[in-house]
């Protein structure tokens, strides 16, 4: 039993450590730029910031719609603030829009 | 077949050290073909611990009693279906079973995400690390694989793990103790890389919802347990090993409501990590106390093989997580402030405090009673009136909180529209109060007053439900019952959340009930005599004795009447197991699923001569706290259930990012 245990145990071993090295085995003379992964650079960073921006602030507007349309919100309190809310939607569009090439 | 489940172990080891070290170095020089391979180790991992599993459970089932293990933990006469509690009854069992469920998430999160190669290049790494900890442990500390020349019978199993709810109870806790480590991994991953956008937060919020969820089932599943089968009529005690599965659930309770602010409103981005880390670092916490002997004596744990490990395991990690907030401090700046102090944000902070509060009060009662007998050797015991008074100061305004929070907008709230919102709860609140004070429950303060919250809260809840229902009959020009389904559908988050809050108002009224407005009494009664306590009268007819199985029934029959009638027979006992050589106390329950009300019978000793002690605790409204579970796992369905928009929101925003940045 100890000697069939060893080798199921090998086996299983060597099967590790053949699917760990696959990416290699698969890919075995790739090296430089191909050998990286794609990561944000800072201008893709900035764009990231910016449209996460725009989406807090579109999804502040629908939420405000919303709201106002259940009753939670009062005519008065609602102009208050759609209008400084449709204004954060609007500057993060406008500089998602400079910020393109 | 010893030697199958130590090798695995030990490949699982070498796999999960492979996955931190070539994954950091991935993960830090962007190496894409060795990131994947740290990646695949984290999948091979996992494989090695189902076969590692799969060895312990086929030795129980076969009652092979060459493996300590199952000969401390399982008898020849043990039931098959109990081999399962017996796989996590016993310590090494319970970490290979931790060991398995991290595996198992961290293959199953980062293969989700295995196209994203910057978001989890880091966590990798940091999912190993847990990995190298856990299959450390089992290789060379305490094998759940060691052998010895085999006995011809095993101790058996603890009698009280011999219940159905030790089946489910374990597993259900530990998938939320260990989930906690995935949105863990993905925050040490984010500060790590630098890339502290919301990103991580919405790849791991169903990852915690689940955590989470399981975490509460866990607990309740535990507490009907514990009701059923200790035998004391009560099912929470504030027993340690209780509060460690409850001080991560107030913390993963309070990090879902606060990461709702950071989305909202780019906010508590420092604060949210903090609470992720808080909220795994104490289901580290909770495994160190319930698994290294500190709790019977801080002086005993570091005699055991485990506790120091674990202790250095947690100071690791709660180092490695602060050290790593402070160091992306500036990244983790909001640009936003807290516009007022009634707003929907501000509620969520004031919930996140109390929780908060409430869990760090539950830990100084924890961990008191080891330091005092640390530095001043004396042994101290913190009780539940501690508990109990904190629960109420703290838990009380949460309730109350969970009825104000959805009236209020976010942002900020007029005095006048709060006003206009707020009438219909709280008449419903004060006409609940005044009712119940006619009704007569007016002898429990706190009662009264959980009541009445509750009464707020659920009048909040159907008033928001059918607001919201209203408007988007209105906008979408649907009848009822399909604008109720486009509304929960548009935003599951709120609405299966308001569902949770229903549950939550449920148990809180459960608890309220069974504790503030229970009944007991208790005596000797010979054959004939009878005991009576909240409207019922018991009649004591006499005593059964009958072999099963393994074990030996010993039942007391008894007559149950109700305003004169008799409404059953019920019969409290004990079983006395043969193998184990331990008594076990069975006590009868009777529902009256009416009045949510149960009557308990316990047999405290059964006498030669025919007479018994009997207790009998009459309990109302305990069965809402069962029914809460049902409700808490719909609302978390709901919850959990995959939004496709948010996620093509989320793809359309990096496409649009990367197209920036290579512009």
């Amino acid at each position: 039993m100890t000697a069939l245990a060893l080798v199921i145990s090998a086996i299983a071993a060597v099967a590790c450590v053949l699917w760990v090295a696959g990416p290699f085995l698969r890919e075995p003379t790739v090296a430089g730029a191909a050998d990286l992964f794609d990561d944000l650079d800072p201008a893709a960073s900035q764009a990231l910031v910016l449209a996460e921006e725009r989406d807090r602030a579109l999804g502040a507007l629908k939420e405000l719609e919303f709201d106002h349309r259940t009753g939670k919100i009062s005519d008065n309190d609602y102009r208050e603030q759609v209008g400084p809310l449709r204004r954060e939607a609007a500057d993060a569009l406008r500089q998602i829009e400079a910020a393109q090439p | 077949m010893s030697e199958v489940g130590r090798a695995a172990l030990l490949v699982c080891l070498a796999l999960a050290l492979y996955a931190t070290v070539a994954g950091a170095f991935a993960a830090r020089e962007r190496r894409r073909r060795l990131a994947v391979s740290a990646q695949r180790a984290l999948y091979a991992a996992f494989a090695s611990a189902v076969v590692a599993s799969i060895v312990l459970f086929s030795a129980l089932l076969r009652h092979d009693f060459s493996f300590v293990y199952v000969a401390d933990h399982t008898s020849s006469k043990l039931p098959w279906y109990f081999c399962l509690s017996a796989f996590w009854g016993g310590q090494e069992g319970s970490l290979l079973l931790w060991l398995l469920v991290l595996t198992g998430f961290a293959a199953a999160a980062v293969f989700l995400q295995r196209r994203a190669q910057d978001l989890i290049a880091w966590v990798v790494p940091v999912l190993g690390i847990c990995g190298v900890f856990f299959a450390f442990v089992l290789v060379a500390v305490t094998s759940p694989f060691a052998t010895q020349v085999r006995p011809a019978e095993g101790f058996g199993l603890n009698p009280s793990l011999q219940n159905p709810y030790m089946i489910a109870h374990p597993p259900a806790l530990y998938l939320g103790y260990v989930g906690l480590a995935i949105p863990f991994a993905f925050a040490m991953g984010a500060l790590l890389s630098g890339r502290t956008d919301e990103r991580w937060i919405i790849v791991t919020r169903r990852w915690t919802l689940i955590a989470w969820a399981f975490l509460g089932i866990g607990q309740l599943l535990g507490s009907h347990w514990a009701y059923e089968e200790i035998g004391w009529g009560g099912y929470f005690a504030w027993d340690p090993v209780e509060n460690a599965a409850l001080m991560p659930w107030l913390a993963a309770t309070a990090f879902l409501h606060s990461v709702m602010v950071q989305e909202k409103k780019g906010m508590l981005k420092v604060w949210n990590m903090l609470l992720v880390a808080l909220a795994f670092n104490l289901s580290i916490f909770g495994t160190f106390l319930t698994r290294s002997g500190v709790l019977n004596s801080v002086h005993t744990f570091t005699e055991g093989p485990l506790g120091p490990w674990f202790l250095g395991f947690l100071c690791f990690s709660v180092v490695g997580s602060l050290a790593l907030i402070l160091w992306r401090l500036p990244l983790l700046r909001s640009k936003t402030k807290l516009e007022s102090l009634i707003s929907r944000e501000a509620t969520f902070l004031y919930n996140n405090l109390l929780l908060v509060a409430l869990c760090l009060t539950i830990l100084w009662g924890v961990a008191f009673p080891m330091l005092s007998e640390l530095v001043r050797g004396t042994t101290v015991t913190v009780g539940q009136p501690y508990y109990n008074f904190f629960l109420r100061s703290f838990g009380l305004p949460l309730l109350l909180l969970m009825g104000i929070g959805p009236l209020i907008a976010w942002r900020r709230a007029s005095l006048k529209s709060l006003g206009r919102t707020f009438v219909i709860p709280a008449i419903t609140a004060v006409v609940a109060g005044i009712a119940l004070l006619i009704a007569g429950a007016g002898s429990s303060t706190p009662g009264m007053i959980a009541y009445t919250f509750s009464a707020f809260v659920l009048a909040s809840i159907v008033l928001e439900f059918w607001r919201g229902t209203r408007a988007r009959r209105t906008l979408s020009n649907v009848g009822w019952l399909r604008a109720l389904g486009e509304l929960v559908s548009r935003n599951r988050r709120r609405y299966g959340g308001y569902v949770v809050h229903a549950a939550i108002v449920l148990l809180a009224a459960g608890i309220a009930g069974s504790s503030a407005y229970g009944k007991e009494t208790e005596g000797k009664l010979k054959p004939g005599q009878s005991l009576s306590a909240g409207g019922y009268t018991v009649t004591y007819r006499s005593l059964t004795r009958e072999p099963k199985g393994n074990h030996v029934e010993l039942r007391a029959l008894v007559d149950v009447y109700r305003g004169g009638k008799q409404v059953g027979v019920m019969a409290p006992g004990k079983n006395e197991y043969f193998a184990e050589q331990q008594v076990s106390n069975e006590m009868a329950i009777r529902t009256d699923f009416l009045r949510a009300e149960d009557l308990n019978l316990i047999l405290d000793q059964p006498n030669e001569d025919g007479s018994i002690f009997l207790k009998m605790v009459v309990k109302p409204l305990v069965n809402l706290i069962w029914l809460s579970g049902l409700i808490f796992v719909l609302g978390s369905v709901i919850t959990l259930w995959p939004d496709a928009r948010e996620q093509r929101r989320l793809v359309a925003r990096y496409q649009s990012a990367r197209a920036h940045g290579r512009a």
